[in-house]
């Protein structure tokens, strides 16, 4: 039996999993749950596979993970050959993979939030939403300049890391939550390498990279 | 408001019938105006002004349709919707911070498949428009394009593979958007997608889509995921667009062969005093 994932195509979070999958060239099983208009995540069956409803949630033979770091994490250590995504050798480095992933939750709580609100018009405070969501893009943005001066192009070194992908959906989808990019310089930067990668794929909201067809041609 | 008489006395949809249920009232603002749309326990479906007064109501193509004036008309016909074997299928509202009139004219064109909707509604090379047929049709008072015709990847939830993709778009309101396309699964037959839009003020909205599919195969949630991804897809161009309101100033844009059926709902609008929305003069 194969990878089974419960997917909403809209998710920041589901696509943080099919990110990850392409880029490791994995095949899987994707279940559409209707979580809106539909609201499936909510009703009996979906809360059998997953008591607190949320998307997404991972199948690998008898084990079933929620927790979208946690799947990113178990991914990595199953099924990268390479051994580069979440390397567990260098304490340092696992615990600054580790503490970013815990960050990227930061994220989904803020721009996610802000993104429902002004999408499908969720009711919540979208003004603490959108504070927070700048607060912790500042956080990724003095980071990722300094990384910058370090020559470092990703989260936590020259190569991607499951901190990259952890991060990534809910900065790029900010605008979506009208959270615009444009005090994000280094953030930028950092979005464009992690759409440069092979096997990357887009979904809505994050824009193909035209551009990079017309580098290619000069 | 005399400004925008014509868009008061049109219908609007204001609620999913199938999510409304005994007893629920759920608050939109049409236009400004904030509304409750209710269902009463006997099954009956009221909208009411903030003051208690009664709106019009009409419920059809899944959706509960009102307004703030008083339509001089029934809502417009979509036949297809009686036919037998076809799929209703209700993919929620979206909301985007753009003109009602600009997401309906994104709607109405095809011209950006191929870089918005990449290797789904179209893929690069595969860029031409052909030429194609747009009248607006006196008896109906309704614009129509047809003879339309373009390659796509994946046409629909239903494709295999690519396909050259015949199309018909049709405005029958002007917030409404029905397009009629190949249906893979049932050549000669036409797959209904409709846009139904809520103006919310002149810059934002609640678009709703609606579609009616021969598709005996499909999971219900893979058809609606299917059409929020291209829908969504959209969206993040749409509130990109400036000016925020449509332009019917002709000196405002260049408009290409491409663009014809734009070209032609944009003085259907004009003509018909339709300017909610709409920039009347380039500024």
């Amino acid at each position: 039996m194969g990878l089974r994932l419960y997917d909403y195509v809209l998710s920041g979070s589901a696509y943080k999993i099919r990110l990850f999958l392409s880029l490791l060239g994995q095949e899987y099983e994707g279940v559409a749950v209707d979580f809106y208009p539909g609201e499936e995540h909510k009703k009996l069956a979906f809360l059998a596979i997953n008591p607190a409803g949320t998307l997404p949630v991972l199948v690998d033979g008898d084990l079933t993970l929620c927790d979208t770091q946690a799947i990113l994490v178990y991914l990595a250590a199953k099924y990268d050959t390479t051994e580069s995504w979440f390397p567990q050798s260098d304490p340092s480095l696992l615990g600054r993979i580790m503490q970013w992933l815990a960050f990227a939750g930061r994220l989904t709580d803020t721009v996610g939030a802000a993104r429902l609100h002004d999408m499908i018009g969720r009711d919540l405070n979208v003004e603490a939403a959108r504070e927070g969501a700048h607060k912790a893009l500042r956080e990724l943005e003095a980071h990722l300049t300094e990384q910058g001066f370090r020559n470092e192009v990703f989260i936590t070194g020259k190569k991607p890391t499951i901190a990259d992908i952890a991060c990534f959906p809910y900065s790029a989808l900010s605008p979506d939550g009208g959270i615009e990019h444009d005090d994000y310089p280094a953030l930028r930067k950092w979005m464009v390498s992690v759409r440069r990668l092979p096997g990357f794929i887009e979904m809505p909201g994050i824009h193909p990279l035209h551009e990079q067809h017309e580098m290619a041609a000069v | 408001m005399s400004r925008s008489e014509a868009a008061v006395n049109e219908w609007y949809p204001v609620a999913i019938d199938e999510l409304l249920a005994l007893g629920d009232v759920q608050s939109v603002t049409l236009m400004e105006q904030p509304l409750s749309v209710i269902r009463r326990e006997n099954g009956s479906v009221h909208v009411q002004k903030a003051d208690g007064g009664d709106c019009p109501v009409c419920v059809a193509y899944g959706h509960v349709w009102s307004s703030c004036g008083k339509p001089d008309h029934g809502i417009f016909d979509v036949p297809e919707a009686a036919e037998p074997g076809r799929r209703m299928v209700d993919c929620g509202a979206v909301r985007v911070k753009a003109s009602p009139l600009r997401v309906v004219e994104n709607f109405l064109d095809i011209a950006h498949f191929p870089f918005v909707h990449t290797d789904i509604l179209g893929a690069e090379p595969h860029t031409e428009v052909e030429p194609y047929k747009v009248e607006i049709r006196d008896t109906a008072d309704e614009v129509w394009a047809t003879k339309v015709r373009f390659f796509q990847p994946q046409a629909a939830k239903s494709a295999d593979e690519g396909q050259m993709t015949d199309y018909m778009y049709r405005v029958p309101a002007p917030c409404v958007s029905i397009l009629y396309k190949t249906c893979p699964p049932r050549p000669g037959a036409w797959d209904v997608i409709a846009l139904f839009v809520r103006p919310i003020n002149e810059e934002l909205c609640d678009a709703y889509a609606w579609m009616a599919l021969y598709d005996d195969d499909s999971a219900q949630s893979d058809l609606i995921q299917f059409q929020q991804m291209i829908f969504l897809q959209d969206r993040s161009v749409l509130e990109n667009q400036i000016p925020r309101l449509l332009p019917l100033d002709p000196k405002m844009e260049i408009p290409t062969r491409a663009d014809t059926t734009s070209v032609a709902y944009r003085r259907w609008l004009k003509r018909r005093g339709m300017t909610y929305g709409a920039q009347l003069v380039a500024k």
